[in-house]
């Protein structure tokens, strides 16, 4: 069986993968393509956890469910933001957006 | 030896794809590279034997999620523009913040040694993923986080189409 800190391993690379592309990209969708990979990583820590420690319960398995359903909420709210922000502004780069900036 | 194989080629798949979402210009190929990400995702839970959600990771992040995200990638340009960087000037301090990130909970987790500490795993019961669905409706198990998360959904849902879709106003400018 894989050891348990090569599922940890993974996860930690892929988060930090994630938090690059969260703070390194311009567009918002792909500041979104980033997020999406920061929850990726976490969910196979969840799953890791169940795995090794709790196969025999539930919980572990519900909790990744109930990240499915935000991930999914958090994704359609914020690709319809970044369409009105579009249409608003004529571009999706972070930078654009900058009307509260003074 | 076949499932360590499996997972070490899975995960130099899908961190290759990850590095590839990440630093793409072109944001369609980026958004190609998550789509093996997500892909290399399920290939773990299947081989955690999470079975369901494995399905469920195929079926909500492939097949909807990644759809919605180069739908708007597609939505948000001009046709025919140039790419162009799509990194800020800024980039070394994000990598410098995620570089360090992944070092030290690299290094937390052999500080740690879980292999060594914890006991080895038990094995998953044969009819887990119905276990999972009875639990998601049972009154004393978790039906209402279960509800609590559908409502959410669908009220990022409504709220989102509210959203984009902007009044009457923008519908008229939008069909001019």
């Amino acid at each position: 069986m894989i050891p348990l800190s090569w599922y940890l391993v993974v996860a930690a690379l892929l988060f930090g993968i994630g938090v690059y592309g969260v703070l390194a990209r311009k567009n918002a969708v792909a500041i979104l393509i980033g997020l999406e990979l920061m929850f990726n990583a976490v969910l196979v820590n969840v799953l890791a956890f169940w795995r090794y420690l709790q196969p025999g319960e539930t919980a572990g398995l519900v909790f990744a469910v109930v990240i499915f359903a935000v991930a999914a909420a958090e994704v359609a709210v914020g690709l319809a933001l970044f369409i009105a922000v579009y249409r608003k502004f004529g571009s999706s780069d972070v930078d654009d957006i900058n009307l509260l900036k003074w | 030896m076949v499932t360590t194989f499996v997972f070490l080629l899975t995960a130099v798949v899908m961190l290759v794809a990850a590095l590839i979402a990440v630093l793409k210009d072109n944001l369609v190929h980026a958004a190609m590279g998550l789509v093996v990400t997500l892909f290399g995702t399920a290939v773990l839970f299947v081989l955690m034997e999470a079975y369901f959600l494995a399905v469920a990771q195929v079926v909500i992040y492939v097949g909807a999620i990644a759809i919605l995200i180069v739908f708007s990638i597609m939505l948000t340009r001009r046709v025919g523009a140039a790419w162009g960087a799509q990194t800020n000037p800024t980039w070394p301090f994000a990598l410098l913040v995620a570089g360090l990130l992944t070092v030290l909970v690299t290094r937390m987790v052999r500080a740690w040694a879980p292999d060594q500490v914890l006991p080895a795993a038990a094995a998953v019961p044969a009819d887990m993923t119905a276990r999972l669905g009875a639990a998601l409706v049972d009154p004393n198990g978790y039906v209402v986080p279960f509800e609590v998360a559908s409502v959410l959904l669908l009220a990022a849902l409504i709220g989102a189409v509210y959203v984009a879709w902007g009044g009457r106003k923008a519908e008229k400018e939008t069909h001019k």
